[in-house]
């Protein structure tokens, strides 16, 4: 056992440490950093930023731009990207619908999509919860009817994070009303500028716009977009959500979190002495550091076991990243509020039309809103609650 | 990185893992607590036998030259099993400061003993008023000739009933916390003046409240004239050791909890089948699987001789053992009903060892307040 990079590791680290901080703009590092919205043009810089050395797309096979990089590599990269404040690549992208095609999609669909998604020259959204479909994603209704060499697609899905900037969405349809529940759903590309494809905001508590509902109005398909077998949707979804189990407890942007909070509580005054000489704020700070460093070491226990592993066999432990590192983001948001003290008041988002000058120090004006969305990350991916269920049957046997 | 156990590790493993397995089972554990030592004279031989009591020493005086994640090994298994015998009194209290107080000559002839099982060491420290304070010695040792006389009270000595030979602090200069002036020394407890009286803890293991009254010693039996520092450290050790053994206690306390959630049958089904127990045993996992994470972490760091970075990590593990246990505890006898509640049965003495851990050498909310003066885990990243 040793818990020491190795010299390479860290000349590795050392890398991406000085490559994120330097070709990624601080401009858009910062908005990370304070919690403000990105426009669809820094995301897309940003990505093609890290396309451009290859790193956009690690986890994918290589022969499609991945990188053959050791688990600790993977792990290191994420927490140096994370911690320098860089967008992560988009996750409909990289994560979730690349991974699918390059898995279970024909030699065509893989030249038609993937370079493109890479490079977010196609910007993807993910059609998957309706409605009536949450948790119990397998109940959901939204049809594609075979006519000829078309998918006609009729439904509504719902929770679409940025289908305002998307330019193509993939789609859980039903593909088969006869089947059992998961055996009749296949997993289909659209493009948004479709005919018959109606998309409407969410507003969310924060006052932001990054979700909302999609509608499906007779929507033709070509069959080409379907991905792999019609009807094995289902198998392609959990693949898409067993995925990026490590970078989810997301422990270096808690980090980065952490220690934006000890550099406000040191501008902002509790009595006579900066709130970061307070014992009580420094106790309730030091106890999610201590659950953090328990995530962080937990993390790279799963990373280090990947090695030896069966692919597709996870440790025990890869479970609770999400579990817990969805609530130390949110314990670290809420402290983040604490610090702002009464400037969480003031609601200034400017996209609201509120082009004053700002009310109280600039670093505040996101804390409110950023506290009231993050309550998201233990919902969204599966609740908090559906992943006790998976983790209760599938480590505990219960 | 790597989390990977050597070969040789990976041997220690099996034969403790496989000690408290086959000698360890609960029932076994219930006769050994009635031995008159309140632990098993055969047992301890075959401790002995396995080596287990050489762990730290060099192979020159009959040890195997160990460090932490060696220590970890077997207190973890040493968990699992509630092991009863003086291990770490002797081996990881009493060994550690004979490796790093002891001058050779001393420890040359004290550590293979140790290691043949022929000597059982305790360590006195705690005083009525000290609390978790290590610098709060109001003992005292007053030149007396070429050697000492010793006079005070030591609380709540682990196995110090037993003990053959006991480290001692007292202050030799300054006042009741000064950090300097603190001198360790090691004594025969049947030296005249010298009363001590055993007694059973809440957890089954026994300990000793130790008088000091005009006890003459030697100039030899003075180890260290400013032993806070390496106390610190020892004690810091000894606390990752207590990480790994809560550990082993907390994963038989789930593995007790889930076998009875699996097999007791309430309103026709096994209880396991209702959601709010399972979530609820999901985060005894999670607990556990912290826990785990942070005495590995806790074993690594113990040996770091930069004290600022050895007391972060050493207070955070403290504080997630604690808290982890004081939950997985609780909540394995809540999960288990009744009959968690009863004497005969095992949950309810894992409990109790773990609650007694996080009350050794500083609990959960000590620890928190020393991390946050310290400023916590996490630095600025430049």
């Amino acid at each position: 056992m040793d818990l020491n990079f190795t010299p390479e590791e860290i000349a590795f680290r050392d890398e991406a440490r000085d490559f994120f901080r330097t070709a990624v703009p601080e401009s858009i590092r910062a908005k990370v950093a304070e919690g403000e919205g990105l426009t669809r043009d820094d995301m897309i810089n940003s990505q093609r930023i890290l396309n451009a050395r290859g790193w956009a797309t690690v986890n994918w096979p290589v022969e499609w731009g991945g990188q053959d990089w050791t688990p600790i590599q993977v792990y290191l990269y994420q927490d140096e990207m994370q911690q320098a404040n860089v967008p992560a690549p988009i996750a409909f992208n990289v994560s979730m619908v690349g991974p699918v095609i390059a898995q279970f999609g024909s030699q065509a669909i893989k030249e038609r999509f993937l370079p493109a998604t890479a490079n977010v020259d196609i910007f993807w959204c993910q059609g998957f919860s309706e409605p009536g479909s949450g948790s119990d994603l397998a109940s959901l209704r939204t049809k594609a009817e075979r006519a000829g060499d078309k998918y006609v697609i009729n439904g509504q899905k719902t929770w679409t994070t940025l289908a305002q900037y998307a330019d193509w969405i993939f789609c859980l349809c039903r593909t088969d009303p006869a089947a059992k529940a998961q055996e009749g759903i296949s997993f289909i590309l659209v493009d948004m500028k479709t005919p018959g494809i109606t998309v409407r905001p969410i507003v969310t508590i924060d006052g932001g716009r990054e979700v909302n509902e999609v509608f499906f109005d007779n929507v033709e398909v070509p069959v080409e977009n379907l991905v792999g077998q019609e009807n094995k949707g289902w198998d392609y979804a959990k693949f898409l959500l067993g995925n990026e189990r490590t970078g989810i407890a997301r422990v270096g942007a808690s980090k980065a979190k952490i220690a934006r909070i000890k550099e406000l509580a040191a501008l902002e005054f509790a009595g006579d002495r900066p709130l970061i000489e307070s014992p009580r704020f420094r106790e309730k700070l030091a106890a999610v550091e201590i659950e953090l460093k328990a995530l962080e070491m937990t993390q790279l226990r799963v990373v280090s076991d990947e090695r030896k592993m069966a692919k597709g066999r996870q440790n025990p432990a890869s479970s609770i990243l999400k579990l817990k590192g969805s609530v130390i983001q949110q314990q670290l948001t809420e402290l983040l509020m604490e610090v702002v003290g009464p400037y969480v008041m003031p609601y200034q988002r400017d996209f609201d039309g509120n082009n004053e000058p700002v009310v109280g120090p600039e670093y505040a004006t996101e804390a409110g809103p950023m506290y009231f969305n993050y309550r998201k990350v233990s919902i969204y991916g599966g609740s908090n609650e559906i992943q006790r269920n998976i983790i209760a049957k599938a480590i505990l046997g219960l | 990185m790597d989390f990977d156990l050597s070969e040789d590790q990976r041997l220690l493993k099996d034969s403790v893992d496989r000690l408290v397995l086959d000698q360890y089972q609960f029932e076994q554990r219930k006769k050994y607590i009635r031995e008159p030592a309140g632990y098993s004279a055969a047992m301890w031989d075959q401790i002995t036998e396995l080596g287990l009591l050489g762990l730290p020493f060099e192979e020159t005086l009959g040890g195997f030259g160990g460090g932490a994640v060696e220590t970890a090994i077997v207190m973890e298994a040493f968990g699992r099993g509630l092991v009863l015998e003086p291990f770490f009194a002797t081996v990881i209290l009493g060994g550690g400061l004979l490796r790093r107080a002891a001058p050779a000559s001393v420890l040359g002839a004290l550590a293979p003993k140790v290691a043949a099982g022929k000597l059982k060491l305790a360590f006195a420290h705690v005083e009525r008023h000290s609390r978790y304070d290590l610098a709060d010695v109001s003992t005292t040792a007053h030149k007396d000739g070429s050697g000492y006389m010793l006079d005070g009270a030591k609380s709540v000595v682990i196995h110090g009933d037993t003990a053959d030979r006991v480290f001692v602090t007292a202050r030799i200069a300054g006042e009741r916390r000064d950090r300097n002036g603190i001198g360790l020394f090691l004594i025969d407890p049947a030296s005249p003046g010298v009363s001590r009286r055993g007694y059973p803890t809440q957890d089954g293991q026994r300990a000793a409240e130790l008088t000091l009254a005009n006890v003459r010693v030697s100039a030899e039996d003075l180890l260290s004239d400013n032993a806070l520092p390496l106390v610190e450290h020892v004690i810091d050790e000894a606390i990752a050791a207590l990480c790994a053994e809560a550990v082993g206690a907390m994963q038989a306390m789930q593995d007790l909890t889930l076998e009875y959630l699996k097999t007791r049958k309430q309103f026709g089904r096994a209880i396991g089948s209702f959601q709010v127990l399972q979530h609820r045993s999901v985060d005894m996992l999670v607990a556990i699987e912290q826990a785990r994470s942070m005495a590995m972490f806790a074993a690594v760091m113990a040996a770091e001789e930069n004290p600022i970075e050895r007391r972060r990590a050493i207070c955070a593990a403290k504080v997630q053992i604690g808290r982890s246990g004081r939950h997985v505890g609780q909540e394995a006898i809540q999960l288990h009903g009744g009959i968690g509640m009863t004497n005969e049965y095992a949950v309810g003495h894992y409990f109790k060892r773990v609650t007694m851990i996080d009350q050794l050498y500083g609990d959960a909310d000590t620890h928190l307040s020393y991390l946050a003066e310290l400023g916590g885990l996490f630095g600025k990243v430049a």
